[in-house]
C-alpha cells in the first residue's frame, strides 16, 4: 500500500489526526484527490517549502472545503465524459470540527444535497485546536477551553455539542458513520464503504488531542477507546436509510460488554478536571442525562 | 510575484524535515518479545515504524517524535520508552 501522508509533518507528538488519515486512506487503492480545510492538519502537513502529501492536495478555507472538493469532482466528471481522463479517482475532504460543525457546514450541506461523489472526513477533536483551544459546536458540555475557561462562575462550556452526524444523515445521503481510530478495522471498513458509495458520504471520527484535552500523548488511542466505551462517542453507521451500531457500541447494546461509567471519561482529561469538584455535580448530572438520552435515541433509531 | 521557487512540485518533501529532534523519550524494541502484529505501525502518527515483508524491523529515529503510542499499544510490552541519551 503506498504511503499517502509522509512522516516529517509538524503535528504534535501523539496527535491522532495522522493516524486517522492513514486509516482512512488505507481504505482504497484507487488514486485520491484531497481537499483540506484550514486547521492543524492543513498547516502542519504543508509547512513551506515542504509537503507531507504524496497525492494531489488542495488547501482551502474553513468555509469552502466541501465546495472545493465538489468543484474538483465536477471537473473530473466532465473530463471523463469527454474522454480526456480514464482513471477511476476518489475525492476526499478533511476538515476539523471547527471547519465541519461550524464554519463549513453550509458548503458541506450544499455539496451533499447536490449529490457529488465525495467523502467528507471530520477529524473531530472537539475544539479549535490550531488557534489555541477555542470552543466549537463540537466541544463537550463542561469542557474547559480558552473561550469558555472553567472558573468560579462557569463550569467550562455551558452548551451541549450539536449532533452533526444526525444532521448529515438528515440529508438522506448514501452513507454516513461515526468511527474511532482505536478500532481501526471498523474505521477502515467504514471508510471503504464511504469511498465506494455512489454519491456523497460522511465520516465523523473522534480524534483525541493531547494538548486540548490535557492528557499524556501516549494515551491517544486509549482516549479514543474510552470515548467509545463510555458511550460518549458511539460507533454507528447510516447506510441507505438504515441505522446500524458497530464495534464496541454494538457489543454494549447487545449486553456483551458493559458501558464504562462517565466518570472514567471525565477523570482522564484535564479539560474536565474541575467537574470533579462537588460544586459542579449538577453539570456532571446534566452530562450524564444527555448521554443517556442520546444513547436511548440511538438504540431506538437502530431498532427501527 | 510568483516564481518557480514558491511552488512545491515534488511530493512528500516533508521527509527532509527530521522531527526526530523533538524527541525526549525514545522507544526501544525488544524483538524477542515482538510478534509482528504491527499495531505499532497502525497507530504510529509519524510513519516511524519500519516494516519489511510484514515484519516489524525497528523504529525510524530520524522522524519518531517519541510520543509513546507504540509502547502503550504494544500487546506484548515489547517497546519501552527510555530517556533520550540514557540507553
Amino acid at each position: 500500500m503506498p504511503v499517502r501522508l509522509t512522516e516529517g509533518h509538524r503535528l504534535c507528538a501523539g496527535c491522532a489526526e495522522p493516524i486517522v488519515a492513514k486509516q482512512v486512506l488505507l481504505a482504497t487503492d484507487k488514486p485520491v484527490v484531497v481537499a483540506n480545510a484550514t486547521g492543524c492538519f492543513e498547516v502542519s502537513t504543508s509547512g513551506f517549502p515542504q509537503s507531507a502529501w504524496e497525492v494531489p492536495w488542495i488547501h482551502t478555507a474553513f468555509a469552502t472545503t466541501a465546495a472545493t472538493i465538489s468543484g474538483v469532482e465536477s471537473a473530473y466528471v466532465s473530463l471523463k465524459r469527454k474522454g480526456k481522463i480514464s482513471e477511476d479517482i476518489r475525492f476526499v475532504a478533511f476538515g476539523g470540527d471547527g471547519a465541519t460543525y461550524d464554519i463549513g457546514l453550509q458548503a458541506l450541506s450544499g455539496a451533499i444535497e447536490r449529490g457529488h461523489r465525495f467523502m467528507y472526513v471530520c477529524l473531530n477533536n472537539e475544539a479549535y485546536m490550531n488557534t489555541g483551544i477555542q470552543r466549537s459546536g463540537a466541544t463537550q458540555r463542561g469542557a474547559s477551553t480558552t473561550t469558555c475557561p472553567s472558573g468560579t462562575c462557569i463550569p467550562g462550556k455551558k452548551e451541549i455539542p450539536k449532533d452533526l452526524t444526525k444532521i448529515i444523515a438528515a440529508h438522506k445521503l448514501p452513507y454516513a458513520a461515526q468511527a474511532s481510530p482505536h478500532n481501526w478495522k471498523d474505521l477502515i471498513a467504514k471508510a471503504a464503504k464511504g469511498f465506494e458509495a455512489n454519491g456523497p458520504s460522511f465520516l465523523n471520527i473522534i480524534t483525541p488531542c493531547p494538548r486540548g484535552w490535557r492528557y499524556d500523548g501516549a494515551n491517544t488511542i486509549e482516549m479514543a477507546k474510552l470515548a467509545v466505551e463510555t458511550g460518549m462517542w458511539p460507533l454507528y453507521e447510516y447506510e441507505n436509510g438504515k441505522w446500524t451500531l458497530t464495534g464496541e457500541t454494538k457489543r454494549i447494546a447487545e449486553g456483551k460488554m458493559e458501558r464504562r461509567p462517565l466518570a472514567d471519561w471525565l477523570k482522564a482529561q484535564g479539560r474536565f478536571k474541575h467537574l470533579l469538584a462537588p460544586e459542579w455535580k449538577d453539570v456532571v448530572d446534566d452530562i450524564q442525562n444527555n448521554l443517556d438520552a442520546s444513547w436511548d435515541e440511538l438504540l431506538r433509531l437502530t431498532k427501527l | 510575484m510568483s516564481t518557480a521557487e514558491d511552488v512545491i512540485v515534488e511530493p512528500g518533501t516533508a521527509r527532509k524535515y527530521h522531527t526526530g529532534s523533538w524527541r525526549s523519550k525514545k522507544p526501544v524494541v525488544d524483538k524477542e518479545k515482538c510478534i509482528n502484529c504491527l499495531f505499532c505501525w497502525m497507530f504510529c502518527p509519524d510513519n516511524s515504524i519500519i516494516v519489511e515483508g510484514g515484519e516489524m524491523k525497528g523504529i525510524k529515529y530520524t522522524h519518531c517524535k517519541g510520543c509513546g503510542i507504540c509502547s502503550r499499544q504494544c500487546p506484548k510490552d515489547a517497546i519501552t520508552m527510555v530517556e533520550e541519551g540514557e540507553e
